[in-house]
């Protein structure tokens, strides 16, 4: 691996002052798991790492009232340790459970994955339909974004050379809702998903009509999709197999897959369909919801 | 030209270790180069077989994914410290008695894995085992019987007093 220098600031006022006069040169690490075997191989040369993790609002989980923030470094494996993060956001447990193995796990950031931008990233998805915003300082000042805006491209994402992302904030879940995420892998655990899809869903009062439905999509485009059309094709539709069903044909249509060593593009787009259709039905169950035939 | 040498201290096994490291080293190269614990083993230096799992402050992780300045002040674990002397670990006696293990490269990486599950889910379902293991290979074995010596350590030291 290639030298570098090595910081550890102390808060957030003296990140952002690290940012400013690096800017590309410097590269965040928080659980290292790209940044690291990027370095290892070569493919990123960083001339300064600057270790997020000594600054306590980096780290912390916070929920309250008006819904739960992450701190961008915190890892995945903190986050699903986390009984009443799970017990309110299920989903977002589904995707940071199964990044990586259980060691990825205990190091892989929230963050770290958002930033990392790749279009198969196991949280985007969630954190798309969860409504989650991201928080972007820097020495200029805090700007905020939906994170369905926040990837731009394959590793490309919105941040400028002397910005980086600190939290994350979901809103509280509404009455009657439900999220769930899967993926396909082409085996149980440990791989990069062909096709991921994510979906939260509010039904009303009997549970038998969507009031609202958010579905993304992964690893079919350049970034992870926020595909509106497929959730509003079903708003206050009733909740059975043949609206659903009509989600996944709409979801399908939006994704323009390429094919590669993973699958093919004409599987993808099938597998949309799928992965779009058992998100939404464990979605439903979990909002106290039945998907019944009719 | 640049020094970029830090000194860091850390407690490993329960010890108070210092050593001196560039940043671009991983735990993995400190704990087997500077500090001759070889028992952490380098397989694929990149995250994905789990021969060199540690646990590091509480919690399990690939210590060639973990730079060695990231240690200053943490508590690490590895496989020397497992064993009380002599007195193998409840873990290390199942592997044996069920031979959960062939060439062996992969052992120290499964147990230190195993010995995070543990003390965070007592008695998990075999199922469970295979899910947190998932991350540590092996090319031996074909999983069953690690599988079955981690539930039998689990139970054994579940009813210990």
């Amino acid at each position: 691996m290639h030298n570098f220098d090595f910081k550890k600031p102390s808060s957030v006022t003296e990140l952002t002052a690290m940012m400013t006069s690096y800017g590309r040169d410097a590269r965040l690490l928080a659980g290292g798991t790209d940044l690291i075997v990027g370095m290892r191989s070569g493919n990123l040369r960083p001339a300064v790492v600057i270790d997020a993790k000594k600054i306590p609002t980096m780290v912390e989980i916070q929920l309250e009232k008006d819904g739960l923030t992450l701190g961008a470094a915190t890892s995945c494996r903190r986050i699903w340790e986390n009984r009443q993060v799970a017990d309110i956001y299920p989903a977002l447990i589904d995707s940071a459970s199964l990044i990586g193995g259980t060691s990825i796990q205990g190091r892989a950031s929230i963050g770290g994955n958002l930033c990392n931008a790749s279009p198969s990233a196991d949280s985007v998805p969630t954190l798309i339909v969860m409504r989650a915003v991201a928080t972007i300082v820097s020495s200029r000042g805090t700007r905020t974004l939906p994170v369905k805006d926040f990837c731009l491209g394959p590793r490309k994402n919105v941040l400028a050379d002397d910005e980086l992302l600190l939290q994350l904030h979901f809103p509280p879940p509404p009455k009657h809702s439900g999220g769930a995420f899967n993926r396909f892998i082409p085996r149980n655990e440990m791989d990069i998903a062909v096709v991921n899809a994510a979906a939260e869903v509010e039904l009303d009062s009997s549970h038998t009509r969507f009031v609202d439905v958010r579905i993304a999509i992964g690893a079919v485009a350049p970034t992870p999709l926020f595909v509106s059309e497929a959730g509003n094709a079903i708003k206050n539709k009733p909740v059975n197999r043949k609206t659903i069903d009509h989600a996944g044909d709409v979801a399908m249509a939006c994704a323009k897959p390429i094919s590669d060593l993973r699958g093919t593009a004409d599987q993808r787009r099938d597998l949309t369909r799928i992965m779009t259709i058992r998100a939404l039905e464990r979605a439903v169950r979990r909002a106290g919801g039945t998907v019944t035939d009719d | 030209m640049t020094d970029y040498t830090t000194r860091i201290t850390t407690v490993i096994n329960g010890q108070e270790e210092t050593f001196f490291c560039e940043p671009r080293e991983s735990l993995l190269e400190i704990l087997r180069d500077r500090l001759q614990l070889t028992g952490t083993k380098e397989g694929c230096n990149d995250g994905n077989c789990g021969a060199c799992t540690v646990i590091l402050d509480g919690v399990s992780v690939n210590s060639c994914c973990v730079l060695g300045v990231e240690a200053e002040n943490a508590s690490i674990e590895t496989i020397e410290g497992l064993a009380d002397g002599d007195m193998l670990h409840p873990l290390q006696q199942a592997f044996i008695r069920e031979t959960a293990l062939q060439c062996g490269y992969c052992t120290p990486g499964l147990l230190m894995a195993a010995k995070d599950l543990l003390a965070h889910e007592p008695l998990p379902s075999n199922e469970r085992i295979r899910l947190w293991l998932a991350n540590n290979l092996c090319r031996c074995t074909g999983y069953t019987r690690i599988i079955k010596a981690v539930a039998q350590a689990a139970k054994e030291l579940h009813q210990k007093p």
